[in-house]
């Protein structure tokens, strides 16, 4: 949609959907996916290589179709997460990053203290930084003030397809951010990225959703029309909730009366 | 020989700069996507055949994956 372009650091991006490329039953899978999810960018990692991993790229597949996004999952501190970083930059010639820093290894929950150290530290080293933060608007404002490019506030915990587990907050940091608000985390199904957008996010990322689901080729279109669907409907002013009925049909002229 | 620690695992090796570590361990120089760290610090692709290694310091060999 020329008209509704959607902008993270001066660059239009192609759509309102970033895909992750982990998690699919086969490489093939993934691709299918990809096409049918038309992303703005796709996420990768960046691991230390092993002989039996090396033969095939997978930037090789995904690099000429989509821009890739690396992150640094996994890493608990800034001093890795901006190692990682750079050596994403070398790798795969990028200066944007998905900033993740887990301060749990099993809530994968972000460390904040960390994060808006690292996301400071990188800002200043010339990267575009998109970190992976809390739902919580004072987190997202001083990750805006350092300078980060949006926000990727997590949904709920990653992996769990839980969905916007705090639909109040998503919508404050919508209403408030500097920034592009991109859902990042929890989304389960198409409704809970159509809702996301519906709040006022500009975008949304999705993996194991995608990837774990029944048929992944046909979620990914799913997530294609939903993302769409819920940017459509925010744009167009959603009716207000009301707590009585409202008949739609006209009251006069009603038979018997 | 020299001691290194090559993505955690304590080696020791001949090898005398990063192009000659990564020939020894398979690795095409020229393959793309590839990146080096040495003690922390990225070591740009132009200098690998300079860039010396000393006893005790610690590689980072790394390329993209699939991720979320």
């Amino acid at each position: 949609m020329s008209s509704d372009p959607f902008i993270i650091a001066g660059k239009t991006m192609a759509s309102r959907l970033f895909v992750g490329s982990a998690r699919y039953p086969s490489q093939q899978v993934m691709l299918d996916a990809m096409a049918a999810s038309n992303p703005c960018m796709v996420t990768m990692s960046i691991r230390r290589i092993s002989l039996e991993g090396y033969a095939e790229s997978l930037v090789d597949l995904l690099g000429d179709r989509y821009p890739i996004l690396p992150n640094t999952a996994g890493c608990v501190t800034a001093r890795d997460a901006v190692l990682t970083a750079e050596l994403a930059r070398e790798a795969l010639d990028t200066n944007w990053i998905k900033l993740e820093l887990i301060g749990d290894r099993e809530l994968l929950y972000p460390d904040v203290e960390q994060l808006v150290h690292a996301a400071d530290e990188l800002v200043r080293k010339g990267f575009v930084v998109l970190p992976y933060c809390n739902d919580d608007p004072v987190t997202c404002r001083k990750l805006a003030d350092v300078g980060c490019s949006a926000v990727m506030p997590l949904g709920s915990l990653i992996g769990s397809g839980r969905g916007v587990a705090n639909p109040g907050a998503i919508e404050l940091i919508c209403a408030r951010s500097p920034v592009p608000v991109v859902l990042d985390a929890g989304i389960g199904t198409a409704s809970d990225a159509a809702l996301a957008m519906e709040l006022g996010c500009d975008a949304v990322m999705v993996d194991t959703a995608i990837a774990k689901s029944h048929d992944p080729v046909r979620m990914a279109g799913a997530m294609k029309a939903a993302v769409e669907a819920g940017r459509l409907a925010r744009l167009a002013g959603r009716i207000p909730k009301r707590n009585m009925a409202e008949p739609s049909s006209p009251q006069l002229g009603l038979v018997g009366t | 020989m020299t001691r290194l620690t090559v993505n955690g695992v304590d080696e020791d090796v001949t090898a005398t700069t990063v192009a000659q570590l990564l020939a020894a361990r398979g690795i095409d120089p020229t393959a793309r996507f590839l990146a080096v760290a040495v003690n922390g610090a990225v070591v740009r692709r132009a200098t690998w055949d300079e860039a010396a290694l000393n006893t005790g310091d610690a590689i980072e060999i790394v390329r993209p994956l699939q991720g979320g």
